[in-house]
């Protein structure tokens, strides 16, 4: 598939977003079950402004991927069958509730009304994060994204960015926080390195399910197409190639795979040992780097089975 | 059983003249819901939307190979992928005819449903931004100012050499379901469980068979064939005894 960069940043920018926002609840709820001191409002509702940004970035950035952004109103209606009209739904119901909390939190401070209104943004989140990786993965012949593993890595990379952002928020606003988040920062990040491993282990492996033999319906084990029916591209070229080389897609690996596991997480150390929230915010702004890089590789491994009509111009 | 109109391509027939892409282009550039985009039709690097494609593939090892064309359009899936995954409910599977639809005033062109389509069925339009694919010519088949044998999709009407059927699948006693039943007619990427309504029939080899009791006379009772005297180059011949 030929990557969409609207899609990678929507995708990047709302999983941080959701990832920050579960780390603030988080805070409060450690906070209120005696684990350590409230945070001051401000760290809550400055942070639901911060996670608001990067949602709203993400959501800026998803109508660059329609032809027709004005009609983007009419893609909540078929939220019974399509996963796409569910996120569409989920990710303004989300960001609601992220107002919600941090304006609780700006005009009455940590609460009961604060900890539900965090509860239901808690349960959105995931739900978001379900609905977005349950886009790819639904789609049954695009093997490489067809597998649970496609929702748990979009989970987790969400929230291992977001906590780590909330990490340094934290060294910036509540430093009293900071030990705590860079412990869920890191084992949310090492979960993630599993899981990619797990996924890119599992890509590897795959065997395609269709052939040139079953996508035209010949029982021969040697055929080769001699035309596409054109010389010139069209949308089915243009679409679901990356059109890079194999050199190009290692390197995009191998960099993902620096970037956004054991960079981040020597800064994480470093920056939680000096509650230095410059050191932890350049871990987040490399690690985000490492992101992109990740989705990039997610969208130019899968392999259409379409492209077996397109194999030779002429 | 509700209908379920479809295409049937004989690749044994079909000699991928593209006859049926230039006039699926001509018909449905033309019609109500606006033209299907070209960029650089003249120039260099030509692109457009076309619903129609002929490919061509060759099976085998030189000396020994054949050359399949082989047409691609929707193939209009008894379980389309491409329609629950729609956002907007722009792409539809119409419960009367099974025909497979984009409404292009709802589309928003988010290109999730070429991405849901195993086949590459689906072409966005580059200018009007929305999804287009066959609609088996919807606003010719049900035309009443044309006359019935016109009421047919343009590929089926232009195909010089007939490898163009068009049907309803569901009906068993269609001349496509009797095609299919009778010529081994095939779907396409059976794997993935979409059942295309259009179907494929195969190459066949066209062969004579000769027995040998076909050489032979069988009203020669006394099996003396080729022993029989020629005739003297002096006796009458047929042209000596008749007058025609």
């Amino acid at each position: 598939m030929r990557p969409a960069f609207s899609v990678i940043f929507l995708t990047t920018l709302i999983g941080a977003g959701q990832g920050l926002f579960i780390a603030l609840y988080v805070a409060e709820l450690g906070a209120a079950l005696g684990a350590w001191s409230m945070p001051p409002r401000l760290y809550f509702a400055l942070g639901c402004v911060l996670s608001l940004s990067l949602l709203g970035a993400g959501l800026a950035a998803s109508f660059f991927h329609l032809g027709r952004p004005e009609r983007a109103w009419r893609s909540a209606a078929m939220w019974r069958n399509s996963w796409l009209s569910r996120e569409v739904i989920a990710l303004p119901a989300f960001m609601a509730a992220v107002a919600a909390f941090g304006l609780t939190h700006y005009v009455r401070g940590a609460g009961d009304l604060s900890l539900a209104l965090g509860a239901a943004g808690l349960l959105l989140a995931l739900l978001l994060f379900i609905c977005t990786g349950m886009i790819y993965a639904c789609i049954q012949f695009l093997q490489e994204w067809h597998t649970p593993l496609t929702v748990i890595n979009y989970t987790l990379f969400g929230c291992a960015s977001g906590f780590l952002l909330g990490t340094a928020w934290a060294a910036a606003q509540a430093p009293v926080l900071v030990a705590a988040s860079a412990l869920w920062t890191a084992a949310f990040t090492l979960a993630a390195l599993v899981t990619r491993l797990a996924s890119l282990a599992r890509n590897a492996r795959l065997k395609p399910k269709s052939t040139l033999q079953t996508a035209i319906g010949v029982k021969h084990p040697r055929i080769a197409q001699k035309s596409e029916g054109f010389m010139g591209g069209s949308f089915n070229t243009r679409e679901f190639f990356h059109a890079r080389s194999f050199a190009w897609l290692r390197a995009v690996k191998w960099g993902f795979l620096l970037l956004v596991f054991p960079l981040p997480l020597v800064l994480l150390a470093a920056g939680a040992a000096l509650v230095s929230w410059p050191v932890l915010a350049t871990a987040f702004a490399l690690q985000y780097l490492g992101l992109l890089a990740e989705r990039w590789f997610f969208f130019a491994q899968a392999k259409h089975p379409q492209n077996l009509y397109y194999q030779a111009i002429s | 059983m509700s209908k379920q109109l479809a295409l049937v391509i004989d690749l044994n027939v079909c000699v991928g003249c593209h006859a049926c892409v230039t006039s699926c282009k001509e018909w449905n550039t033309s019609g109500e819901a606006g033209f299907l985009s070209d960029d650089n039709p003249y120039a260099r690097d030509p692109t457009g939307t076309f619903f129609n494609r002929v490919q061509t593939f060759e099976v085998g090892e030189f000396p020994n190979t054949q050359t399949v064309h082989f047409p691609k359009s929707c193939l209009h899936c008894e379980d389309p992928p491409c329609v629950p995954v729609c956002p907007t409910g722009a792409s539809y599977k119409r419960a009367e005819d099974g025909i497979v639809l984009v409404d292009y005033d709802k589309c928003i062109g988010c290109k999730y449903c070429a991405w849901a389509c195993p086949y590459g069925a689906r072409e966005i339009d580059e200018h009007q931004k929305v999804m287009k694919k066959c609609t088996l010519c919807v606003d010719r088949i049900y035309d009443e100012l044309l006359p019935p044998a016109d009421r047919q999709p343009a590929c089926v009407m232009a195909c010089p050499t007939s490898a163009r059927l068009f049907g309803d699948v569901h009906d068993p006693e269609s001349a496509v379901s009797k095609v299919i039943r009778d010529s081994g007619g095939y779907a396409l990427m059976p794997e993935w469980g979409t059942h295309p309504a259009n179907h494929y029939l195969p190459r066949r080899k066209t062969e004579i068979t000769l027995h040998r009791d076909e050489l032979e006379r069988v009203d020669n009772p006394l099996k003396i064939d080729g022993k029989l005297p020629k005739p003297d180059v002096r006796s009458p011949s047929l042209d000596d005894s008749t007058t025609w």
